[in-house]
């Protein structure tokens, strides 16, 4: 009851405080109500396993992963994989084994494959590399309410293709209203339906690209459920000693005010 | 250890005299401890315990970390992560040592500038003002090795840009920068050195802060009024002081239990909060980041090294005077360093017979000026140098230094101070007894008469 409380108190300020200013250098960011934002929010479960999906049918064809260990697929607090399609999941994937001197299959405690292409940078940390919340007022401090901003950054990365095309150099350039700078190597990468979720969840482009963006920041940001919980913890055992100490305190200083007091009125006399 | 007379530690039982006539550790343990400390100390003399506690944290969660980090280029980012994923707790480790950096310096900040206002530097605290200097200096340095280690991008060109510093001092400068850096750019030789004293440094920081709590032990603490506690006999400075067991200890745990609230609240909800986005991509020497900015902590002093360039009069000047060797750079190194020193050198800067800022009537308003300075210097500090920023910088440098070199000299001589308390007793006993009165007085008069 008291959770749902804070919650919804946290919600609350979270209306006020996402309607401070916030931008990313050079292109346009705009807000997505994430469910891991806020001193409390939590990753939704579903969401991380349907951004897997995208990420494996779609991302991974080009990027990579390679912070990251294909086992925490089931931690808890991330998407949580049942452990044998954890093991599944690894053994679709090859890695190079120097001790055989061939490619074997990838088992659980190997770490997903680097970028496939070279100038596709690797997407363990982008969440958080990408961070760019500055409101209100070039403090930052929305960022307790909004989140960092760099899911953000990827949902309109991979949403913000204006359609336009442009050759330089012989490679081609795509127009990007998120991407600094406007023109990105990255050809659009989603589309409507590119995905069959299993959950029967819409896939359109925007579902699409919250969900491998909530994955990414899982990726970039695996403890935060138990960083969040250690934080929330220490906070209210610190209330809590800071009251005890305060009376102490002032137990302990009251008979030397007292005289202070007594002192002060004596000489009146 | 004291230069106040009080109680000393009397060994009772026969196994404390065979410790005692040995080694006298429980005796100076026992004194550190009771220290007669003055009454009338208010709620910003609670940074000192803050900081220690700092340092300790700092040294315990940076030597697990330790256990974990790998100081070669091409592992350490990847070490980092595998803390951050694999080690029991290691996010929680490292975001405390990160974060237990910027409250060292939010306190050391708060603690010097409580010092700048009552006059703690003033005789006979000099020494223990130079010695906490050191440490300061000590542990900006600490601070940015720390900051290269996890080798992200803003590591490697802050470390590129700083040590770039040392390359604009004529003719000596490259070779030292060389030898700083273990090479001819910033590699490999760079991580290994700067991890080993990163690793050093807190260890010195430790020492220096025995020998700072050593010295304003021996000279007894300032306190807001500035007046000396009296020191003639032992019942007279019991009037002044009580023992800093246990009221000061409660009082001071009672406030650091109040600041780690908001800390472990940052740790836990907005870690990255004072990080920079940047440094979570790893270091690539052929990629410049956009815009390279240093750790909060050092932004005043940053601001004052870029917004000395070559077109203000001053930076010509001098480069005339020299005849070319001092350039805009060489020049804003110069002003870097030397705002560090003016502050340093305040015990004798200061003219003023009155210790504390209270009875200074034109002080205060410029060391209010003072304090906004510092925080418009910061947000400088962190805005691209272009536009109407790097003038802000400017005239914000020019008054810190106006601070120390002239409006400080000068107050001495032309400011007429307040009368000030008669002792540290009255002190506690005019602040306890008026402080009260007044809240307690208006409260009950309008109920019983309507």
């Amino acid at each position: 009851m008291i959770r749902k409380l804070t919650l919804t108190a946290a919600a609350a300020m979270l209306s006020v405080a996402a309607s401070g200013a916030m931008a990313a250098e050079g292109g346009h960011i705009h807000d997505v109500d994430f469910s891991f934002e806020g001193p409390f929010g939590t990753y939704d479960q579903m969401q991380l396993q349907r951004g897997l999906q995208v990420y494996t049918e779609v991302c991974a064809a080009c990027h990579g992963l390679k912070f990251v260990p294909i086992r925490t697929l089931a931690d808890e607090g991330g998407p949580a994989l049942p452990e044998d399609q954890v093991r599944a999941y690894a053994g679709q994937m090859e890695v190079f084994d120097p001790e055989l001197d061939d490619f074997r299959p990838r088992t659980e405690t190997d770490h997903f494959p680097e970028s496939a292409l070279s100038n596709a940078p690797d997407l363990s940390l982008m969440a958080k590399a990408r961070a760019g919340f500055h409101g209100p007022l070039g403090t930052g401090l929305s960022q307790l309410f909004n989140g960092i901003g760099g899911p953000e950054y990827i949902v309109n990365i991979l949403t913000g293709y204006t359609g336009e095309e442009r050759e330089q150099a012989g490679a081609l350039f795509y127009e990007n209203t998120a991407f600094p700078g406007g023109w990105i190597a990255m050809p659009p990468p989603l589309m409507d339906d590119l995905v069959e979720y299993a959950d029967g969840h819409p896939a359109d482009m925007h579902h699409m690209a919250e969900d491998v963006s909530a994955f990414l920041m899982w990726t970039a940001e695996p403890k935060m459920m138990a960083r969040k919980e250690a934080g929330f913890t220490a906070v209210v055992f610190l209330v809590i000693l800071s009251a005890l100490l305060y009376l102490t305190n002032k137990r302990i200083w009251a008979p030397h005010k007292k005289a202070a007091k007594k002192a002060l009125n004596t000489p009146a006399e | 250890m004291s230069g106040i007379p009080h109680d000393h530690y009397e060994p009772k039982t026969g196994a404390e005299k065979w410790v005692h006539s040995r080694l006298p550790i429980i005796g100076l343990i026992y004194d550190t401890i009771m220290i007669p400390t003055p009454k009338n100390l208010n709620w910003m003399w609670i940074w000192g315990i803050v900081l220690a506690f700092c340092l300790a944290l700092q040294i315990i969660t940076g030597i697990v970390l330790v256990m974990h980090y790998t100081p070669h280029v091409d592992l350490a980012f990847a070490s980092v992560e595998h803390i951050m994923r694999d080690v029991n707790g290691g996010h929680m480790l490292r975001y405390l040592h990160a974060n237990g950096a910027s409250l060292f310096f939010v306190a050391v900040y708060l603690h010097i500038f409580r010092g700048l206002f009552y006059g703690s530097y003033k005789s006979p605290r000099e020494i223990t003002w130079i010695i906490g200097m050191l440490i300061y200096l000590c542990m900006m340095g600490t601070a940015f090795m720390g900051y290269v280690l996890p080798w992200g991008q803003m590591s490697f060109w802050g470390a590129t840009v700083i040590t770039g510093l040392f390359g604009a001092i004529p003719w000596i400068g490259e070779p030292i920068q060389t030898w700083l850096l273990g090479g001819p750019a910033v590699g490999n030789p760079t991580l290994n050195r700067f991890f080993s004293l990163h690793y050093l440094l807190p260890f010195v920081i430790a020492a220096l802060v025995i020998v700072h709590i050593w010295a304003f032990h021996h000279t007894g603490n300032n306190n807001p009024s500035g007046v000396p506690v009296r020191t003639t006999d032992k019942d007279t400075v019991k009037k002044d002081t009580l023992p800093f067991w246990p009221y000061f200890v409660i009082k001071d745990l009672f406030a650091l239990a109040v600041v780690l609230v908001v800390f472990f609240a940052i740790v836990g909800f907005m870690p990255n909060y004072l990080g920079h986005p940047d440094n979570y991509i790893e270091a690539n020497p052929l990629a410049t980041p956009a815009h390279i900015v240093p750790e909060w902590y050092f932004l005043p002093f940053y601001a004052i090294l870029r917004c000395f360039t070559a077109d203000v009069w001053v930076v010509m000047f001098a480069n005339w005077i020299s005849f070319g060797i001092i350039d805009a750079k060489f020049f804003g190194v110069i002003a870097m360093f030397g705002a560090i020193i003016v502050m340093a050198l305040v015990p004798w800067l200061d003219t003023s017979s009155v210790r504390s800022g209270r009875y200074r009537p034109m002080f205060k308003g410029f060391f209010y000026v003072f304090c906004v300075d510092f925080v418009v210097l910061t947000w400088a500090g962190a805005m691209p140098a272009e536009g109407i920023y790097p003038i802000i910088a400017l005239i914000g440098s020019t008054y810190w230094f106006a601070y120390f070199l002239v409006i400080l000299p000068l107050l001495g001589i032309f400011e007429k101070p307040l009368p000030q308390v008669a002792t540290v007793e009255q002190d506690f006993i005019d602040h306890y007894g008026k402080v009260k009165e007044p809240k307690k007085g208006p409260k009950p008069v309008p109920t019983p008469a309507e």
